[in-house]
């Protein structure tokens, strides 16, 4: 089901010299400043937002770095504590012959976080210059990054699910260890990148190569 | 395209995620409009949708509560046991700096996925009744879709499952009411999310208010 007719070329609401509301896809004049219906301020394109990108991928990377260097999880047992980090973890599993529980470990909490930052930082270089990859599969890699990202969230809840649970008085007891704080925070500030990244700039590159492409 | 003439803005309707502008033409029910650029769904009407938001939303409070508050998993090991429910787990992180993080998740998992079933039978209630909108409606959906990416109880019910496999080896895990609770609460968030045109909402929170 469309909207239009089939086959009539897609027009973007800049050309048209209107502006939409981004949260309630209200239409209004370009230049409006506040949408009359919802109250969002009006952007036809927001220049800060890759500011705002790059300010929080920084910030989300930077928690990332402690977030594996201190202990995720602490577990104390009858005779010995030990600490674990995130990879640590993933290699005491491996040693154990869990190869398959620690590669889904190895993947969640180190492939998929380090594979967000890339792709962030790949969107927001692709729309300031021509990139090789099309529109249609740099969109969908914004809306699985959007779709992801929330997701990581699932080792602190592991982690807070196993602390509240194994408390065992003198039998075992495993508490969360500092590396928690700082993951959530690295994932908090991951999402808060992708959200503020425009995603309506992946078209007008493309819009504005093809209007002026002598115009190098 | 490039004639100057003034375009009826009420009959254009731009896709948020790529910008492209399409005539406007309301899909029946059951059909839905997408986006043909970017495949974005802008409009999905669907008949009484407003009234099973709000049966939705209804059952997702009253679970929350239901399930924050009894027993959520029971462990047994060598004589000793341990019950906690979700507050306890989300409360986990108790000592010092972890307490933001204590914090955080207890929001992330019961207070945002409560708030937001509150909100939308606060603003569809008004609107399925034909009554003009309720005070603040607008700012209330507005707050609800702020907050729609930070409600994580369908990511805390998978991470429940991991974590029980993790533990399985070292003591026995037994299911709380809660548990199962939580499963169904989830199910319901994720309809939630998928019932609401969120395109009709804001239309008929404006005609209401014009009129
Ligand atoms: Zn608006
Ligand atoms: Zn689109």
């Amino acid at each position: 089901m469309d909207v239009t007719g089939q086959n009539a070329e897609i027009v973007s609401a800049r050309d048209l010299g209107v502006v939409a509301c981004t949260r309630c896809t209200q239409v209004w004049p370009a230049g409006t400043q506040t949408c009359g219906r919802c109250g969002r301020a009006i952007i036809a394109r927001d220049d800060k937002s890759l500011q705002r990108v790059w300010a929080w991928w920084l910030v989300g990377l930077m928690c990332y770095i402690p977030a594996n260097i201190y202990p995720m999880l602490r577990t104390r047992t009858l005779f010995r504590v030990q600490e674990d980090t995130i990879i640590g973890g993933a290699v005491e599993l491996l040693h154990h012959g869990a190869a398959g529980v620690a590669i889904i470990v190895l993947v969640a909490s180190v492939v998929i976080p380090l594979g967000k930052f890339m792709a962030i930082a790949f969107l927001a270089i692709s729309v300031t210059r021509p990139s090789s990859v099309s529109n249609h599969h740099r969109q969908m890699l914004y809306e699985v990054v959007e779709y992801i990202g929330r997701w990581s969230m699932i080792d602190i809840f592991v982690v807070a699910i196993m602390s509240s649970l194994v408390q065992l008085n003198t039998l075992a007891a495993i508490n969360p260890g500092r590396a928690s704080l700082f993951f959530a925070l690295s994932v908090i500030f991951t999402m808060l990148s992708a959200q503020a990244f425009d995603s309506r700039m992946i078209w007008d590159v493309h819009a504005k190569r093809e209007g002026a492409p002598d115009n190098e | 395209m490039t004639d100057t003439q003034p375009i009826p803005l009420d009959t254009l309707i731009v896709c948020p995620h790529c910008d492209a502008a399409y005539k406007l033409r309301r899909p029946g029910v059951g059909e839905r409009a997408k986006c043909q650029r970017c495949g974005t769904i802008l409009i999905s009407p669907r008949r009484k949708a407003g009234l099973q938001i709000i049966a939705v939303s209804l059952a997702v409070a009253i679970l929350i509560i239901a399930a924050t508050v009894s027993p959520f998993l029971t462990i047994n090991a060598g004589g000793v046991s341990n019950s906690v429910s979700i507050l306890d787990a989300a409360l986990a992180f108790s000592d010092g700096p972890l307490l933001a993080l204590a914090l955080t998740t207890a929001a992330l998992i019961i207070f945002v996925p409560l708030t937001r079933a509150l909100l939308s039978i606060y603003v569809l209630l008004p609107i399925v009744m034909d009554r003009p909108p309720a005070r603040g409606a607008m700012q209330a959906f507005r707050l609800s879709e702020a907050l729609r990416p930070w409600s994580m109880a369908e990511i805390f019910a998978i991470g429940c499952a991991v974590a029980l496999t993790k533990i399985t080896d070292l003591a026995d895990v037994a299911f709380g009411p809660a548990f199962w609770m939580f499963a169904a609460l989830v199910i319901l968030v994720v309809i939630q999310d998928n019932f609401v045109c969120r395109w009709s909402v804001w239309t008929s929170l404006d005609k209401t208010q014009k009129s």
